[in-house]
């Protein structure tokens, strides 16, 4: 095993280390610290992809010499090493354009507090990625929720305060069904590392014994990640939460947040449960009809809101719809429609909250729709980012968006009974989609009253160079797709396996 | 059907307590309540943890008087995960309180029906 393969657990450590420096740095510093980090955590993670790719076969890490069934480990693979890459970028990406916000936001002398939460955030994204053990898994759930509270609460309105009351709320809930589902997952396998908890899954399926715990453990442990991302119903947190955040918290926590508690689901079914035991137990079908709803309930949500930040909320929770419903269909073709889903919404969800930011800077701090008129015309670049990501949204084509639907719809083809509600579905989503994000740009180049100016130059060039790189990854992906769903193909064939 | 529920009355225990904290939690008003809620349901995990990992007649796993057989030893994993939850549990409810004591220097009341109405008021006025 070449040195690259300790890269993963050197990221982890150095992740939370510098939380713990940043804490004691000035805000700047530790900003920079916090860019660096992320940076770095993106160019290691494409080490490792590049390696697993030529290795061709998933790579385990053990901690302390043990194997399974004993000691701990980490699983390096393909799309687990690929969204760690586009995690910490996206998260670099978000920093670097939030600048002007954050400083606006935070209160002077507390700034570093922000970063260290961010720092904890970056840690615990590569540890649900990573990990191969699904009790270190809850253990860096609780330290994601814990950091998304303190980078919500961070700024000291009173909303802000009882939003993350909201979101810590539900947030506990959720993971409070997941230590129950694993726990009776230990009771009835007693095993707690993903290989061997796959063997026993399979044996108890086959056998048929403790159906009914195996059954309620899945249940648990999926209701539990699917309240902790925000699926219907149990999205109303959203809107609050991300409505009064500063933006570059909303663009986290819905951009990257969220994803990382599906990616780490979809890790525990693929490897912990076995698709034979999760597709076969019926669960599946709940989260197809509970992501229709959030598609369209989403959707409703944000045509009846008139302040920008909540409706990109709203249109979070129906993305998050549409990840549910690719895995609801099918464990090839729907994961894959709903692994392209995860980021494309990755890469546009925090443009928008970014560029949203900087329109309704333009419009004196407004949110409302009616001060955000003719706000296009004065940040051109912020208007331009905004538009391409909501038309990715939307789901036009040459954007990723499209490609996503595509996916989802192609999958949903596949699928007997499912391919009429799929594409009925979508059609409808895609139509209230477009009612919304259509009427936001037009308001946005609306010609409108003289507005406040917009900021110097040379703070605007960091917000401009991270929704340019935005907006180029999204017309990059997708207008040429393919290699992309390549390499998700090819990951997933990679996710089962047992390395 | 009875005898079953007697051999698993740990489980059954730990799952009505399970559902008292979900319910708190969810469903009052009272910020305090909601904690107490919390830290109901948690206790509730631990419960079960610990009574899946407790064989009648087995011991910790410290060698005494040179006893090495294995049937004398019990399991010290979940004795472990539960400490675990019990850290994880003491760092959220610590969260969740220093959150209400911020929202209850700002709108002296812990009712969260009433905070979000406060809250709405304060954003009129601006």
């Amino acid at each position: 095993m070449s040195f690259i393969a300790n890269l993963p657990l050197f990221c982890i450590v150095a992740s939370l280390v510098c939380s713990v420096i940043s804490s004691v740095l000035n805000g700047k510093l530790a900003r920079w610290l916090s860019m660096a980090l992320s940076l770095a955590v993106a160019v290691c993670s494409l080490l490792v992809l590049g390696m697993v790719w030529q290795n061709g076969e998933p790579l385990t890490y053990l901690m302390g010499h043990f194997p399974h069934p004993w000691g701990n480990e980490i699983r390096l693979g393909i799309l687990e090493s690929f969204f760690s890459f586009v995690f910490a970028a996206v998260m670099f990406l978000c920093m670097q354009g939030a600048k002007i916000a954050l400083t606006q936001d935070l209160e002077a002398g507390k700034r570093q507090f922000y970063f260290v939460m961010t720092d904890l955030i970056q840690a615990a994204l590569l540890v649900l990625a990573y990990t191969n053990d699904i009790f270190t898994g809850y253990v860096f759930i609780e330290i994601c929720t814990l950091a998304s509270c303190g980078i919500l609460m961070i700024r000291q309105t009173g909303r802000a305060i009882l939003a993350s009351v909201r979101y810590m709320i539900f947030s506990l809930i959720g993971s409070g069904l997941f230590l129950l589902g694993v726990t009776i997952l230990y009771g009835i396998t007693g095993h707690l590392l993903l290989p061997s908890l796959h063997e026993a899954a399979a044996e108890l399926w086959h056998t048929g014994d403790y159906r009914i715990p195996l059954t309620s453990s899945i249940c648990l442990i999926t209701v539990g990640l699917a309240i902790k991302s925000g699926l219907f119903p149990f999205h109303y947190w959203m809107p609050d939460t991300y409505g009064c955040a500063t933006p570059c918290s909303s663009a986290i926590l819905s951009g990257l947040v969220s994803k990382g508690y599906i990616f780490f689901l979809l890790k525990v079914i693929f490897s912990g449960f076995g698709t034979e035991v999760f597709y076969g137990s019926g669960v599946q079908n709940v989260l197809f009809v509970f992501g229709i709803c959030g598609m369209i309930f989403g959707s409703i949500g944000a045509i009846q809101e008139n302040d920008i930040f909540r409706m990109l909320a709203n249109s979070s929770a129906a993305q998050i719809g549409y990840v549910y419903l690719g895995i609801g269909i099918s464990p090839e073709a729907g994961v894959i429609g709903a692994l392209f889903h995860i980021l494309t919404h990755a890469v546009t969800k925090p443009v928008l909250f970014l560029s949203a930011s900087r329109l309704s800077d333009t419009a004196g701090g407004s949110k409302r729709f009616k001060d955000l008129q003719g706000s296009g015309y004065a940040f051109p670049l912020a208007g331009f980012a905004f538009s391409l990501g909501a038309l990715s949204m939307i789901g036009i084509p040459m954007t990723m968006g499209f490609m996503s639907k595509y996916l989802l719809a192609v999958a949903g083809l596949e699928a007997t009974f499912k391919a009429v509600p799929t594409l009925l579905a979508l059609a409808l989503s895609t139509i209230l989609n477009t009612f919304y994000f259509a009427r936001t740009i037009i308001r946005l180049y609306t010609p409108g009253t003289p507005l406040s100016s917009a900021a110097p130059w040379r703070a605007q060039a960091s917000f401009g160079l991270s929704a340019i790189c935005f907006s180029l990854l999204n017309l990059g992906a997708g207008i040429s797709a393919s290699p992309l769903i390549a390499l998700l193909r090819h990951g997933l064939e990679f996710f089962g396996k047992v390395g | 059907m009875l005898q079953t529920l007697w051999d698993s009355r740990v489980n059954c225990i730990a799952v009505i307590l399970f559902a008292v904290g979900f319910a708190t939690l969810l469903l009052h008003r009272n910020l305090f309540k909601k904690i107490l809620g919390l830290n109901i349901m948690d206790t509730a995990s631990c419960l079960l943890l610990t009574s899946l990992g407790y064989i009648e007649g087995r011991t910790a796993p410290i060698i005494v008087d040179g006893v090495t057989d294995v049937q004398r030893y019990g399991n010290p994993l979940p004795a472990g995960l539960v400490l675990t939850g019990i850290v994880v549990s003491v760092s959220v409810t610590a969260v969740m309180l220093a959150l209400t004591v911020r929202l209850y220097e700002r709108y002296h009341t812990l009712d969260l029906d009433e905070i979000y109405m406060l809250a709405r008021q304060e954003e009129g006025e601006k």
